[in-house]
Order: C-alpha cells, then sequence, then structure tokens
C-alpha cells in the first residue's frame, strides 16, 4: 500500500469526521459508577423528600407561604420546592461532574493519550466530549423535577400551584408551560458550571480538581454574591441570577431577571469554553 | 502550554490592569464642593422691628459660572448641618446651594415661631434678598433668582409658606410635611376639624420637646435628619446661664419658642382640646391657610411610615397646588417620621431631577404624576428585601381611580373606655416605630381585651391592593362622648398586621339609638394577599392619643356592611428596560470567543515529501526543552527503513519517552520535526492513523472490561471494523475469559498485554512500543519477541524501547542509542556488536557496548 497515492495521508477508510462518535462517548461514560451514582441520587431524591414530608408532622401553620410549606400542597409546588433546594448545591455538583471529569479522567487514566494517537482530532475530543458531557448535564438537571413532578403528584395529588409569598393560586395548566421555562432557565444558568469545570478538567490530570474546582468557584461566588459593599458588582458574579426562575412562578411572568442570569451564563460560557479549546489545543499531553 | 503562548496572554492581562489603575486614578474628579459660612441678619416680627442673626453656609455650584440656586431647609429640632451631605449632592450637580439654620436652631439667634408668616416666612424672604446679590446665582430679573425651595417635615412646611409669600420662588419639593398643621396635632377621621379632633398626644409632646434644651435630654435626632441629611443631634440651644429662677423656669419650660405658642402648647396638651385660637395660630404656619397662593411646581414626597404627617396631607398640599393649575407630582415612599428605608438616593435623585426640569429646565422629562415604592420582593443574590417603585401618568388622590367594596361581618360590641384611658392599644410608639418594624412586617399593633370591636371580611379570594384611604360606617350607642381609634389589619401572617402603624381616630356623640359615623381610614398602599382578611378594628385608647378619662361602656355596630376601599391598577412597578448589558455582553463574549479560537488554530497544512513516502520514520533535528528548563531531547535525528525492528536504547531518563511522545503528536517539538512516511506529525495529523503506538504503560476506562475497552477505541478510531483484525490482536493479549471482566480487576501483566493487542488494531504500518515487557513473565516475553519479529517480517516495521540491553539484543536488528537526550549511535546491533572491543577481552555483548558508549559520552 502506498499511502501517496491516498487522497488522505493516513490509513484506508481513516476520517477525522468520523472519530470518536457520539454515541461511542455516551457508552464510555454510561457505565461509570459515578455517572449512574448522581442519577440514581437525583432520581431518590424527590422520593426522599417525599418520604420526610409524610414522616414530619404536618405544616405549623395553614398560613405559611413559604415554598418549604407550600411544597405538600400539590406535584407543583413540590417540584418548585425540589428544585430550590437543589439548583445551589446538587444539581450545580451534577453538572460540575459530568462536565469536569469528563477530560481529566481520561487523562488520568491515561486513555487521553491513546484516543489522540488514534488520532483524534484534538478540537473533535473536546467538542464530542462537550456534547456528550453537556447531554448528561442536562439529562440531570432536567430528571431532577421531572422526577420531583412525579413523585409529588403520586404523593400529594395534581393541584394548581400555591404561590409562595401571596399565597395566589394559579391553575395548573397555566404553569405547566411556565414550568418549562423554569427548567429551561436553569439549563442555561448551569451553563457557567458547566464551561468551568470543563475548563479546569482540560487543564488538569485531576478530575477532582476539576469538579472540586468548578464547585468551589461557585461557592466562592454564592458568598461574594451576599457582600453588599460590592454594590452592583455582585450582578456580574455568575451566580447572583441562579434564582431567577423563580420569577417565572409569580402571578406576573418576570423575564427580567432570567434575561440577565441567562446572558451572563452565556457570556462566561462563551469564553470558558473558548479558553478550555484554545488551551487543550496547545497543550503538551504528558500524563 | 508552551511559553511562548502564555507570554502574550498574560502580558495583555497585565497591560489592561495597568491601564484601568491609571485610567482610574487620573480621572478628573470635580473639585470638592466647599461651603462658605455666612452670617446673614434678618430684620422680622409682625412689626419688622426683630433683629435676628441667621447662621447659614453657601455652596457654590461645582461647574462655577450662574447657577440657579436651592435653598435647602432642616427639619424640626435640626440646624444647617442635618442638611450638609444633601446640599452637598446639589451643589455638585450644579446649583447654587444655601443651607441656613433656622431662627431658634443651631447657632441661629431668635425664637421659634413655627414657620410663621411674621417671623420664619419674613426670614426667607431674606434669604432670597441675599442670594440674589451672590454673583454665582442665575437671576430671573433684578433680584429675582432662578430658584427652588426643599426640606423635609419643617423644613417641608417653609417651602411651601415661602411659596405662598414670595413669587420669586420658582419650584418647590416638600418632603414628609404638613398641610394643617392643627389637623396633624388634632386628627378627626369625620372630617369635622381639628377642634373635635383627638390629640395626637406622643408626637405632639416630642415634636415640642425637642426645642427645649435640657441636659437629659440629648437630641435624639427624630425630626432634625429627615431630610436626608446624616445630621448630627440638633444642638442644643445656647443656655443663658441665667441665675434668675423665673427666667429657668421659663427655659426649661418653654425652650427656645416664641412665648405665644409656648403658652398656646401649654394650654393645648393639658386639656387635650384645641382651642379656637390654638387652631388659628397653627394654621397661620400651615398651608391651609393661603389657598391659592401656591403656584409653583411642586414635588410633594411624603412617607408611608408617618403616623406624625400621614398621606393625606400631602394629598391636602396637592389639591390645593394643583388647583392652582401649577405642575404638581406625589410620592410616596418608603420612610417618613416613623423610620423606613428612606431611600436616601431615591429621594435625591427625585428633587435634582424635579429643579432639572424645573429650574435649569434642561428639558428633563417629567416624572410620574404619582409614585408609591413598594415591596419588590427580595434581591436575588442576598434575599434581602427591595424596593420598587410603582408609577402612575395620573395622581389618584385618596379616593383611587376605583373603589371595591368589601363586606365586612360582626355583631354589635361592647367597648369598654377604661378610667384614665390605660391600658392603652399600640399602633405606633412615636420614635421607635422605625426600629421596631425592622424585628419583622407586623409592627407591634396590639389591641387590649373588651376596649375593641371587630369587623372581619371573608378571605380574599384574589389579592387587593389598597391605595388611598378606606371607608366605613359605623354605629355607636350610649350615652355622651366617646373617642374611637379605628384601623384596618391585615389578618393572616403570623400576626395581625397594621399596614404602617396608622390609625383614624375619631370622637363621636353617642346616642342610644345609635349616631351613625363614615370613618375615613388612614390613606395606606398596601397588598392584602390571597386567603387573607381585612379586619377594621374600633379602639377606645390609642397610646400616641389622648383619650377619656372617665370610664364608659358603648356598643359599636356596622352601619354598613360595606368596606370601601380605593385601588388604582394602573399603578405598575416600571419594568426597567433591559440593560444594555443583557445583549451587549453575550455578543462581545461570542466575539472574544471566536478571537481566542481563531488565533489559537493550528495550520493545518499537510507538506507531505513524496520521495519519503516509503520510510516509515524520519526525525530531523528534533529538540525538546520542558518548563523547567530541562533538555528532554536535544538535535535529535535518525532514520527508520520499512521492515526493520528498532531498539530504542538509553538508560533512564535518556529521552526515549518524549520522544515517542512526539511521534504520537501528544507534545509540540521545540525545533526540528518527524515525518512518518513522508508526512510531517502534529497533533491529530492523520498519518498517525497508519501508527500504533503503546507509550508509558496501559491506558484504559477500569469499569469497562478489556473486550469492550477494545472495541470502543476502534469505534472511536472511526475506521470499519473489518480492518482492525481484532482476533488476531486479541489472541496477543491472550486474556482468555478474563476478557469480559472490567479491566480494573487485570494484573500489570494483563493490562500490558491488553494494551499491545491495542496498539496492534488495524495492524498499523508503524508499532512504536515503550518497554512492552516491563510486567511480562519469562515465557510471555519470549512469546512477545516471536509476535515482534513475525510482526516486521510482513514488511511493517517496529520500534521497541528499552532500558533493558538483553531484550534488544535479541529482539531488534537495528538499534538507535541515546543518552541525556542526544542521539549517540545508530545502526546495525550486529555492526555495532562486531565493531566493539571489549575492555575485558569477552565476547562482544551490546551490555558492554551500551556501557563504554554512554560512559565515554558521560
Amino acid at each position: 500500500m502506498n499511502a501517496m497515492t491516498d487522497r488522505t495521508a493516513g490509513s484506508k477508510a481513516y476520517a477525522p469526521g468520523r472519530t470518536l462518535p457520539l454515541r461511542v462517548e455516551i457508552v464510555r461514560q454510561f457505565k461509570r459508577r459515578r455517572t449512574l451514582v448522581m442519577f440514581g441520587v437525583l432520581l431518590a431524591l424527590p422520593w426522599i423528600l417525599v418520604v420526610a414530608f409524610s414522616l414530619g408532622p404536618g405544616p405549623g401553620q395553614q398560613n405559611s407561604l413559604r415554598l418549604s410549606d407550600l411544597a405538600t400542597q400539590g406535584g407543583l409546588n413540590f417540584a418548585a420546592f425540589v428544585l430550590s433546594v437543589s439548583a445551589t448545591l446538587l444539581l450545580v455538583v451534577a453538572v460540575a461532574l459530568f462536565c469536569g471529569d469528563t477530560v481529566a479522567s481520561e487523562a488520568s487514566w491515561a486513555s487521553l493519550r491513546y484516543l489522540l494517537a488514534a488520532p483524534v482530532p484534538r478540537d473533535r475530543l473536546l467538542r464530542q466530549k462537550l456534547v456528550v458531557a453537556l447531554g448528561y448535564s442536562a439529562a440531570a438537571v432536567i430528571s431532577l423535577p421531572l422526577m420531583a413532578l412525579l413523585a409529588g403528584t403520586v404523593a400529594f395529588g395534581w393541584n394548581d400551584i400555591h404561590l409562595p409569598g401571596s399565597g395566589e393560586m394559579i391553575p395548573a395548566s397555566t404553569v405547566l408551560p411556565r414550568f418549562g421555562i423554569v427548567i429551561g432557565y436553569a439549563l442555561v444558568n448551569q451553563l457557567v458550571v458547566a464551561a468551568l469545570a470543563f475548563l479546569l478538567s482540560v487543564s488538569t490530570d485531576s478530575p477532582l480538581g476539576a469538579v472540586g474546582g468548578a464547585v468551589g468557584l461557585v461557592i466562592v461566588s454564592n458568598i461574594l454574591q451576599a457582600v453588599e459593599a460590592l454594590g452592583v458588582i455582585r450582578e456580574f458574579l455568575p451566580t447572583f441570577w441562579s434564582t431567577a426562575w423563580l420569577d417565572a412562578l409569580s402571578p406576573e411572568l418576570d423575564w427580567s431577571g432570567m434575561i440577565k442570569g441567562s446572558s451572563l451564563s452565556v457570556t462566561y460560557a462563551a469564553i470558558l469554553m473558548a479558553l478550555a479549546f484554545r488551551r487543550f489545543r496547545r497543550k503538551d499531553v504528558v500524563s | 502550554m508552551k511559553l511562548a503562548g502564555k507570554r502574550p496572554v498574560a502580558l495583555i492581562v497585565a497591560t489592561v490592569l495597568v491601564l484601568g489603575a491609571a485610567v482610574w486614578m487620573l480621572w478628573p474628579s470635580p473639585a470638592p464642593v466647599r461651603g462658605l459660612d455666612q452670617r446673614i441678619p434678618v430684620v422680622d416680627g409682625p412689626g419688622d422691628d426683630q433683629r435676628v442673626t441667621l447662621d447659614a453656609t453657601f455652596f457654590p455650584p461645582a461647574g462655577g459660572g450662574k447657577a440657579p440656586v436651592v435653598l435647602l431647609a432642616h427639619g424640626f429640632g435640626g440646624s444647617k448641618e442635618s442638611v450638609r451631605a444633601e446640599a452637598v449632592r446639589t451643589a455638585e450637580e450644579g446649583y447654587a446651594v444655601l443651607t441656613w439654620s433656622a431662627r431658634g436652631f443651631g447657632a441661629s439667634t431668635g425664637q421659634i415661631a413655627l414657620n410663621s408668616p411674621d417671623y420664619e416666612v419674613k426670614d426667607v424672604r431674606q434669604l432670597i434678598d441675599w442670594v440674589a446679590r451672590r454673583p454665582e446665582v442665575l437671576l430671573d430679573s433684578a433680584g429675582d433668582p432662578r430658584l427652588g425651595v426643599a426640606g423635609g417635615s419643617y423644613g417641608g412646611a417653609i417651602s411651601l409658606m415661602a411659596a405662598a409669600y414670595d413669587d420669586r420662588v420658582d419650584a418647590i419639593v416638600p418632603q414628609i410635611t404638613w398641610y394643617d398643621l392643627a389637623d396633624a396635632l388634632f386628627p378627626g377621621a369625620t372630617g369635622e376639624g381639628p377642634e373635635q379632633g383627638v390629640f395626637k398626644r406622643m408626637w405632639a409632646g416630642l415634636f415640642f420637646s425637642r426645642a427645649v434644651g435640657s441636659p437629659l435630654a440629648p437630641g435624639a435626632d427624630a425630626l432634625g435628619g429627615l431630610t436626608g441629611g446624616p445630621g448630627g443631634p440638633g444642638e442644643a440651644p445656647p443656655a443663658t446661664g441665667s441665675p434668675d429662677p423665673a427666667v429657668q423656669a421659663r427655659e426649661v419650660r418653654c425652650g427656645r419658642f416664641l412665648p405665644a405658642i409656648c403658652e398656646m402648647y401649654q394650654q393645648v396638651a393639658t386639656t387635650g382640646r384645641a382651642t379656637p385660637g390654638a387652631v388659628e395660630m397653627l394654621r397661620r404656619s400651615s398651608p391651609i391657610s393661603v389657598p391659592g397662593k401656591i403656584r409653583v411646581p411642586a414635588l410633594l414626597i411624603q412617607g408611608k411610615q408617618d403616623s406624625l404627617f400621614p398621606l393625606g396631607h400631602a394629598d391636602a398640599n396637592a389639591r390645593a397646588i394643583a388647583a392652582t393649575g401649577a405642575p404638581v407630582e406625589v410620592a410616596w415612599f418608603d420612610g417618613g417620621h416613623d423610620g423606613g428605608d428612606g431611600e436616601i438616593d431615591w429621594v435625591a435623585d427625585r428633587t435634582i431631577g424635579w429643579f432639572d426640569r424645573w429650574l435649569k429646565k434642561d428639558g428633563t422629562p417629567a416624572g410620574d404624576a404619582f409614585t408609591v415604592t413598594r415591596d419588590g420582593g427580595r434581591d436575588p443574590g442576598t434575599r434581602r428585601p427591595i424596593l420598587v417603585h410603582a408609577a402612575t401618568a395620573r395622581y389618584p388622590g385618596l379616593s383611587g381611580t376605583a373603589q371595591t367594596s368589601v363586606q365586612l361581618t360582626g355583631p354589635d360590641q361592647p367597648v369598654a373606655s377604661p378610667p384614665g384611658g390605660s391600658p392603652a392599644s399600640i399602633s405606633t410608639v412615636p420614635g421607635v416605630g422605625g426600629l421596631l418594624a425592622n424585628l419583622g412586617g407586623a409592627g407591634l399593633a396590639m389591641d387590649m381585651p373588651g376596649q375593641s370591636a371587630a369587623f372581619q371580611s371573608a378571605p380574599l379570594t384574589a389579592p387587593l391592593e389598597v391605595t388611598g384611604a378606606p371607608v366605613v360606617k359605623v354605629r355607636v350607642r350610649g350615652k355622651g362622648e366617646v373617642t374611637l381609634f379605628a384601623k384596618l389589619y391585615d389578618m393572616g401572617g403570623q400576626r395581625p398586621a397594621l399596614p404602617q402603624g396608622l390609625v383614624a381616630p375619631v370622637r363621636v356623640t353617642a346616642s342610644e339609638s345609635g349616631t351613625p359615623v363614615s370613618i375615613t381610614l388612614p390613606a395606606i398602599d398596601h397588598r392584602f394577599d390571597v386567603g387573607h382578611r381585612l379586619r377594621v378594628v374600633l379602639s377606645t385608647t390609642d397610646m400616641g392619643y389622648a383619650s377619656p378619662s372617665a370610664p364608659a361602656v358603648h356598643r359599636v355596630g356596622l352601619a354598613s356592611p360595606a368596606l370601601t376601599v380605593p385601588t388604582d391598577t394602573s399603578l405598575r412597578a416600571g419594568a426597567p428596560g433591559l440593560a444594555w448589558w443583557t445583549w451587549a455582553l453575550p455578543l462581545a463574549a461570542l466575539a472574544v470567543s471566536a478571537v481566542l479560537l481563531l488565533l489559537g488554530r493550528t495550520r493545518r497544512t499537510d507538506e507531505a515529501e513524496p520521495e519519503l513516502a516509503g520510510v516509515p520514520l524520519q526525525i530531523t533535528g528534533l529538540t525538546k526543552r520542558y518548563r523547567n528548563g530541562e533538555l528532554a531531547v536535544d538535535d535529535l535525528s535518525f532514520r527508520v527503513e520499512q521492515g526493520q525492528v528498532l531498539g530504542l536504547l538509553g538508560p533512564n531518563g535518556a529521552g526515549k519517552t518524549t520522544t515517542m511522545r512526539m511521534l504520537m503528536g501528544l507534545i509540540h517539538p521545540d525545533a526540528g520535526e518527524i515525518r512518518i512516511f513522508g508526512h510531517q506529525v502534529k497533533p491529530g495529523a492523520s498519518v498517525l492513523s497508519r501508527l500504533g503506538s503503546f507509550v508509558e504503560g496501559p491506558g484504559f476506562l477500569p469499569h469497562l472490561s478489556g473486550r469492550e475497552n477494545i472495541e470502543l477505541y476502534w469505534r472511536a478510531t472511526g475506521r470499519a471494523r473489518d480492518d482492525a483484525h481484532m482476533q488476531e490482536a486479541l489472541e496477543i493479549a491472550a486474556l482468555g475469559p478474563a476478557l469480559d471482566r472490567a479491566v480494573r480487576t487485570y494484573s500489570q501483566g494483563m493490562r500490558q498485554r491488553l494494551a499491545i493487542a491495542q496498539a496492534m488494531l488495524g495492524l498499523p504500518d508503524l508499532l512504536v512500543l515503550d518497554e512492552p515487557t516491563n510486567g511480562l513473565d519469562p515465557p510471555q516475553i519470549a512469546e512477545m519477541r516471536k509476535v515482534l519479529i513475525r510482526y516486521a517480517a510482513q514488511g511493517r516495521t517496529v520500534i521497541v524501547s528499552s532500558h533493558m540491553l538483553a531484550e534488544v539484543e535479541q529482539t531488534c536488528d537495528h538499534v538507535v542509542v541515546m543518552h541525556r537526550g542526544r542521539l549517540v549511535t545508530a545502526g546495525p546491533v550486529a555492526g555495532l556488536l562486531g565493531g566493539a572491543v571489549s575492555s575485558n577481552g569477552s565476547k562482544g555483548r551490546l551490555e558492554d557496548v551500551f556501557l563504554d558508549l554512554i560512559g565515554d559520552k558521560a
């Protein structure tokens, strides 16, 4: 076989565009214990909460309008509550895990160098891994509220939603599309975490470092946003708008917080991901 | 990352930081505003014969030149220092500002006349004369400056009174002030006037005691700082130090009050009833006495937390001024004499905006005719309450744009007036209400048992936003006069909440058949949530007010079940237009990322050299220096021909592995090039698909079985399944049934064999193995040797690195010896052995040759 007669310089039938198909990467990641454990936790949490609510005494005051006291009012209320308690940390950890682990763990197993020498072009390797990691993250973010909706409906019935704060009732049929907005915003909002974890994943060989680093920075951002002396700067912290989805459940749908949050999220994510790609292209893979 | 790639980024970041710091430090800051302290003599009194010196401060406009002038008046008990911060802020906005201590306050002389037209108003007219002579002040005509007056409480009233008595005032911003001082101190919710009103005992006492200096009563600045200034404690009036006991007695009794006012107060506070004389005197100091005379644009800012001058006073002022045709805007903000947020910045911005529009006439658009500060939920970051401003284009007054009728139920109830009026119900405690409001939204409203009648609505099915003064009609049965305090509770929270802590006092003459009374409840802006109830309570006592001391019992019932509630649905918190950055930032970020990606692109040109197409590997001048400065590979050149089994030989650290990594495109050489079959090796180069490699140990996904690993790896290469020669490779691995166990259960040797099998997948034309026999037992080593020789015999090329000389000697036909990154020698094994003369004369062994070679070079 004379390579020079081939149109490509490589082996017969080698095409860079066919390397590392998404299906292969999905299978490679799916059988990992941490993937299964994370999904197990996310899918079990609503049921654990259902049990917790049914064990405890009923809400002391019928008139309390806090989200946690309204959780047992129906499936939709319950799902909103579950999302509110998990969005700040549990979902962040899940997203950071899927996106932070993906390259760093390959580096730590030394399988990264064989993929690169296969050769899977570096940009393509990152792209495929990013798509799959984002896919798993999205599945995590979507599956939790959906399971909560199911668990809440089974346990507390399919009722109209009871708004926290004002106590107003909104028919369930009206609020269901709003719930789609909530989940959509939660997805966009987690892009920052995903991109940050991905950049760290490319920069380190330690999966724990990448995941922990991303979660740590989110925690630091959370702490900083409580410092009111920072004034308007706080609005530009990546986590500042993380609870803006609550506006989708107010009587009048208020987009402004969610638009700001999405705008920031996309901004950070675009730059962090570009840095990740740029860094990986130039990196010496020594693991 | 290469140093060369990192340096420019770091440089750019550092440059941006330094530039930013420099701009921040060198940005021209406006010259600080300086106040000029002045003593301005004025002459006032009914006969224009009293000489008073006013302590004043004049602030020239920050921008220089001629500017409109703003007179800033302080609150009761304060001085010119109370409004200093506000004055500086206004001057920075390009206004000349004059602050002064009103007569009887601060370092000014004279006595307090409660903004009387004969005294304080005359003083202000002469202050206007004074500013008209200042060169910094813009004049409309000779002696007539372009002038605005603003102030809070006592200072708000003087701005209204000055506008009424002096045509030279062009715009005013009175804040938290009165329309009728007599009504403020003797309010009555039936509209029968102050003479039938109920004495607002606690507030009146606090108000008057502010002007009485006592060494035991340091000024808690309840009134002095209300205009927004930080306001230190009100300055104590200068003690005369007179030893005469009569003078001393008058001083502690009346302080710096004009004796006539002092006498009036002593009398009404004793009886709890307003005399016609007192009403006349108080009204002389009130806008109610000058109907139709305030004809200038007025922005009326009144506090929602104000039981001294409640919202109704601003409403009356607004109606009186609007009746003259002058433009009026009304704002209910979260502040007032009972505390609240204060909204210092917002009030200052609105005030300056008003003057910009009417004094500078710079085209500042009109604000909203009516603005209400409301609870805006919580800050998304800190979850602390934030305020929003709901606004509408029309001021609805206290009866709203629409009325809703809420049905109340409740039987006739007996209410007892306790002897001595004690214990008393609590609505607001003047002076501390603001502090306690922070403890919880409910405040401390509390009714005494047996003293109140309550009427309640059904739970609301829709939220009810009340803006204005609700009206309730009751009937009072019994004998003689009774004082009642009507209040509207919001029932539904943890405790009954009394919105804004306000009560409406009424004095009713009861009759056996029942006296009907229509009570206008206090004006509020409050949202009653779904499920909450409205409850109207009529109590016989309130701690803030005087109530009769004779015990009595009356019966109170509803004359009409309807509670009329004013609403204004046009009030909306304007959605602030989306900040520019919400669309600009993502676009900029996308542009930046595009630049980052495009600039970082490695060139994808494949400069093939056709004459080298048959040469599996040619390395020329290869050099790699690690970031720690260590030269790992130094100018390495050698060539491998087809069919060879080449041994790459060298001690640990010779640079073998680094060379192999560069061969795989994992690390970037600093200099030189590697060509495989004529194609230059770069990360991800297509020619790497003709290379099978095993470098520095196996790399498998531990959670997958050996078979899955191999199969997924092959699928990751994107090549056809049939090209893999999977079976042959797996035979080399010789794992048997272990092939379907997870790799994490494998021994080192099993992984090693699986990795070599993976390298051979697809039968690559060039096979590179790094220390392939590490971890194998002797029979396996022998087997591996045969495999490699057989592999090369088929016309393929094998490169094996090792530091085990015997291994190379038995497997390889050619050898490249490296030491410390440099090539020591290259050639056929046989030639190397043949040419070597052993130092100890024994048969030529590679080990000896090798030691000689590196010994020489070392």
